[in-house]
């Protein structure tokens, strides 16, 4: 695993107000890490730091091997960035923007049209390609950016909230492509909405008031959410004390005769035990359900010990 | 370099994008055209008299510094609003986050967008020479001291291009720098008028105009003085405008 992204103990303050405290993290190829927070809880200046277009009050990052304050140029090399706002010239075509941004990024001249080609199409930009971007759509304009982060092959991509005034289909297209560019990059995207985390990413943070206050993998998150919980429902009313001999079961609650709450530890799950039991003692099993907390509990819960402390 | 030309390029391009560039150049043209014909006339007008004196000014004398100098006064006009959304649009537009973060150095960025400007400067000094040049056909020109006009205005424009480029960095929206690139200019222009009362001459003051150095290039005297002044204007202008971008990655 090589490591793409290195950021030490990034601090930033806006005049007295501290927008980021203290955050580190790495991201390694092939990693998707999704940065969930509310508003104005620091994702976009994190982002902005880490691209070199504001420079962190203390800390340091380093980009593939290459620190962002001694060789911003060949940290930059390997980067691309869709800010919050993409930076488009509305005045120009899309090709003509996506050959200036080729430019930029110095892409050799004889193989600019293939890497323009390639993001047009990976982005469904190819049959927009000759119309200015002012005549576009929001949706548009929006894959218009993300093929301008891709278009150069970068090791990491930076993407501050893409999936923003998409519709639904675009929506789940971004995410397939997010998907599909960690496969072979590192990928960092930010959002508020927190099924796309689960979706799309490998690993998640969450920041709040500035602070990291989650560094998991999503299955250690899969994890978080597993309560020891299931709900079963019967036809005839279950026989709880033979319920409760099954290792791993520590109580039971009776919602109505019918429907039953076990709860049980979390490392031993006895879901199949408990089928077999009640099938066989003929009450017949008609839902057997694992309870999980969704992704906003777990959220929720963790802004709130955070702020609490 | 090449990112220098990438973004010069675009910046000259996208001028002609918008009806803003070929607005200026057709009033520009118009105008200049319009008191050239003033000038040839006046010469046609004098020439007999002129004849019977010792030493009279010439036909260059009498076309071509009045020429270079409306040109000047009408740049000076005209500039603010060329410059004037450089980089203060970008910003406003978050377009600036692109060059930020692609592998470009602040000094390309501003020498480019410099550049960039420049070019559209230097097309229409261009398109001013040509007139008295068509005398040529008919005349004989002074052709050294037209040089020294073409220097001249071409300096004056690096040092207008500057000041516009360095107000449109720290000005939060494109009409303030104009008015700051205007105000500064014409500061710097008549800053001269005060040497005229003889007691209260200022040395200073009288180095500083920009009007006095471009009348003695415009003399076809081209002396280091005047032409280091326009490159130490232009280029302190330019480090200020590096600095500026520089600082707001560092506060916000």
């Amino acid at each position: 695993m090589t490591t793409l992204i290195e950021a030490d103990h990034l601090t930033r303050y806006y005049g007295t107000h501290c927008a980021v405290n203290n955050v580190s993290f790495t991201l390694a190829k092939g990693e998707v890490l999704g940065f969930l927070g509310s508003n104005g809880a620091g994702k976009t200046t994190t982002m902005q730091m880490l691209c070199g277009n504001l420079a962190p009050s203390a800390g340091q990052i380093t980009i593939n091997g290459y620190d962002l304050l001694d060789q911003p140029k060949a940290a930059k090399l390997s980067l691309g960035y869709l800010p919050d706002t993409p930076p488009l010239y509305k005045e120009l075509t899309v090709q003509e923007f996506l050959l200036y941004c080729a430019g930029l990024h110095g892409i050799a001249k004889n193989s600019v049209n293939a890497a323009i080609e390639r993001a047009q199409e990976r982005c469904g930009l190819t049959d927009v390609a000759d119309r200015l971007i002012a005549n576009l759509s929001k949706g548009f304009q929006q894959r218009v950016g993300i093929a301008q982060a891709i278009l150069h092959n970068p090791e990491v991509i930076v993407l501050d909230e893409p999936t923003v005034g998409l519709d639904p289909i675009q929506i789940r297209e971004i995410r397939d492509l997010i998907r599909e560019l960690g496969q072979d990059h590192g990928v960092i995207l930010s959002t508020h909405i927190l099924t796309e985390v689960q979706e799309s990413c490998t690993h998640v943070q969450i920041i709040d008031q500035g602070r990291l206050i989650l560094n998991e993998t999503i299955a250690g998150l899969n994890r978080q959410m597993d309560t020891g919980t299931l709900q079963v429902a019967t036809r005839l009313a279950p026989d709880i004390d033979s319920l409760l001999t099954i290792p791993g079961v520590s109580s039971i609650e009776s919602i109505t005769a019918n429907r039953i709450i076990i709860h049980h530890s979390v490392t031993a799950n006895p879901a199949e035990q408990i089928a077999a039991l009640i099938i066989a003692s003929g009450s017949g099993l008609l839902e057997l359900t694992p309870v999980k907390r969704s992704m906003e509990d777990i959220f929720i819960s963790l802004t709130k010990e955070h702020r609490d402390l | 370099m090449s990112m220098i030309l990438t973004i010069a390029s675009r910046e000259f391009r996208t001028l002609f994008l918008s009806p803003m560039a070929w607005t200026i150049l057709a009033i520009l043209q118009f105008i200049l055209a319009f008191l050239f014909l003033t000038q040839v006339e006046a010469f046609t007008e004098l020439q007999p008299k002129l004849a019977t004196i010792e030493g009279a000014p010439g036909l260059t004398d009498i076309i071509v510094p009045p020429l270079f100098g409306n040109a000047g006064i009408i740049l000076l006009l005209v500039t603010p609003l060329l410059t004037m959304r450089l980089i203060c649009e970008e910003r406003r537009n978050k377009t600036l986050a692109l060059l930020l973060s692609a592998p470009v150095s602040n000094i390309d960025i501003i020498l480019g967008k410099y550049l960039g400007i420049l070019g559209l400067m230097l097309l229409i000094i261009g398109l001013i020479t040509l007139m008295p040049l068509s005398l040529l056909s008919g005349a004989e020109l002074d052709l050294g001291k037209l040089f020294a006009n073409i220097l001249g205005l071409l300096l004056l424009v690096t040092a207008f291009a500057a000041i516009g480029l360095f107000m449109s960095c720290i000005a939060g929206h494109p009409t303030v720098a104009a008015m700051g690139t205007f105000g500064a200019l014409l500061l710097l222009w008549i800053l001269d008028w005060s040497v005229g009362m003889n007691d209260h001459r200022s040395e200073l003051f009288e180095y500083l105009s920009i009007l006095r150095h471009f009348q003695n290039i415009q003399s076809g005297l081209i002396s280091t003085v005047d032409v280091s002044y326009f490159v130490l204007f232009t280029a302190a202008f330019i480090a200020l405008s590096i600095r500026r971008l520089d600082n707001d990655r560092l506060q916000k």
